[in-house]
């Protein structure tokens, strides 16, 4: 296939783009990759290929309608490449397992990680820094009954869930240098210490995995931005 | 012999036989809620007979909260004794176990394209219709402005379309099917006009998707939800 039929639109910060690059990867499918670098605007191609919401990431594929949200993207990766390693669990309960973490993940746990980095005051830093750890409390758990043992919540190989939640590593890794503690740790989650390990060291996601210094500068920049937007908000 | 042949007969042409014979399925929803009625909609499309236990959330059963520790919330499937939560991620489940009358088609891009705007429902338009609902001034123009801007969306993708799922009911009609009953709900407690003549699309739909085989007279009983949607609406806007 010649690598401009499919191209993702996607942000090297992204955590949401990373996830269908990972997929394409799992599926060995050449693409192009077009980094839109938001904090400076976004191009035309983004507004036209996804004119709901405007954001990255986005897949196009041929001439077919441009798919949008990143787990959305993953799924039809899965779908449309039916005959690569398989992403989903082919087991509707387990499916359906990995959907509710997946959702869980992205709805819940991820908001709570952003917001320790714009917590105001101590104590609104300890409740979010709460809320991550019980949620990571509920991921352990799920990752001894999703992975049964084996190196990652898809089995033997990297499937759905690992992808949703693998790349947040990125993030979680500049919160903890950030706030200079341990989320994920071989004392408290032995598990997802392993696995972060063994997701980001894989062959489909260490090229796509931003890094971590490279990250925490990007990270400072955002911060403070988004501190400024409040503080002038609160001015008026 | 030939009684249990005559009974099995008899059971053949007067019964429905449910597609899910010797498995089981219970529902935990409550007697309004749209999030366990999508799900009903979905049993019921494809057979399945499945037991109905209806919450009090003031007094939430054990086994709810034994089903759903993280959320704690309806609806929650149990089949064969493993729970599933959260409504689409059970419409999707309910399509995968059972294969008759699909609410997914099999093309990758139509199956995207319904996912898509499922999760436009639950992101854009639930929280709006929310605001609108529970707020005034300045924060109702607002929400109201926000809603107009989601429903221009909403309208632009059922051009040439019966229904969202197409030429059959699919997985976002089924999450978009609240709009049929509680606007008219809404509008009648909140005295606004909430999906107006602009949206002749949508408005279609609404009919169309009330008077589907499945849908049809599953309504909540609608005096029960004028009573408790006024309540909820008067605890939001109290007389002054």
């Amino acid at each position: 296939m010649a690598t401009s039929e499919v191209k993702l639109l996607g942000s090297w910060p992204s955590p949401y783009a990373m996830r269908p690059r990972i997929a394409l990867n799992i599926k060995s499918v050449d693409y192009e990759y077009i980094d839109e670098k938001l904090w400076e605007g976004k191009s035309q191609l983004l507004f036209q290929s996804n004119p709901v919401y405007k954001k990255i990431p986005v897949l196009i594929h041929g001439h077919l309608k441009p798919i949008c949200e990143s787990l959305i993207i993953v799924q039809y990766i899965d779908e449309a490449w039916s005959s690569g390693p398989s992403i989903l669990p082919s087991d509707p309960y387990e499916r359906a397992v990995a959907r509710f973490w997946a959702a869980y993940l992205d709805d819940k746990w991820f908001p709570a990680v952003k917001s320790i980095g714009v917590a105001k005051g101590e104590e609104e830093k300890k409740a979010a820094i709460a809320q991550v750890e019980q949620g990571l409390g509920l991921m352990e758990e799920a990752f001894g009954q999703c992975s049964k043992g084996k190196a990652f919540f898809g089995g033997d190989e990297i499937g759905y869930l690992d992808i949703a939640f693998g790349s947040f590593l990125g993030w979680l890794r500049v919160t903890e240098r950030f706030n200079e503690m341990k989320l994920i740790d071989e004392a408290n989650t032995p598990g997802l210490a392993h696995w972060a390990d063994s997701f980001c060291s894989h062959a489909a996601v260490k090229d796509v995995m931003p890094d971590t210094d490279k990250l925490a500068e990007f990270g400072k920049m955002v911060i403070a931005k988004i501190k400024a937007a409040g503080a002038a908000a609160q001015r008026h | 012999m030939k009684q249990m042949e005559y009974l099995f007969l008899f059971l053949e042409q007067n019964c429905v036989i449910a597609n899910n014979m010797g498995e089981e399925v219970k529902l935990y929803k409550t007697w309004s809620t749209p999030f366990g009625l999508r799900v009903v909609w979905a049993l019921k499309l494809k057979g399945i007979d499945y037991e109905s236990i209806d919450e009090d959330l003031s007094n939430k059963s054990d086994l709810l909260l034994h089903y759903n520790p993280v959320y704690k919330k309806v609806p929650v499937l149990v089949h064969n004794g493993n729970p599933i939560s959260e409504s689409t991620v059970i419409l999707e489940y309910i399509d995968d176990t059972w294969k008759q009358n699909p609410i997914l088609s099999q093309d990758p891009v139509e199956r995207a394209r319904q996912r898509f705007w499922a999760k436009f429902n639950e992101e854009k338009l639930l929280p709006t219709i929310w605001a609108i609902f529970t707020t005034e001034g300045k924060d109702l123009e607002e929400a109201m402005a926000a809603w107009v801007e989601n429903l221009k969306f909403v309208e632009e993708e059922l051009k040439g379309k019966k229904l969202f799922g197409g030429e059959k009911m699919g997985l976002a009609d089924l999450v978009f099917g609240w709009l049929a009953n509680l606007i008219g709900i809404f509008e009648e407690v909140s005295g606004l006009k909430i999906v107006d003549e602009r949206y002749p699309l949508l408005l279609t739909w609404m009919q169309v998707f009330s008077e589907l085989p499945v849908i049809k007279e599953t309504w909540p009983p609608h005096d029960k939800m004028i009573t408790k949607y006024r309540a909820l609406y008067e605890k939001y806007h109290p007389a002054k």
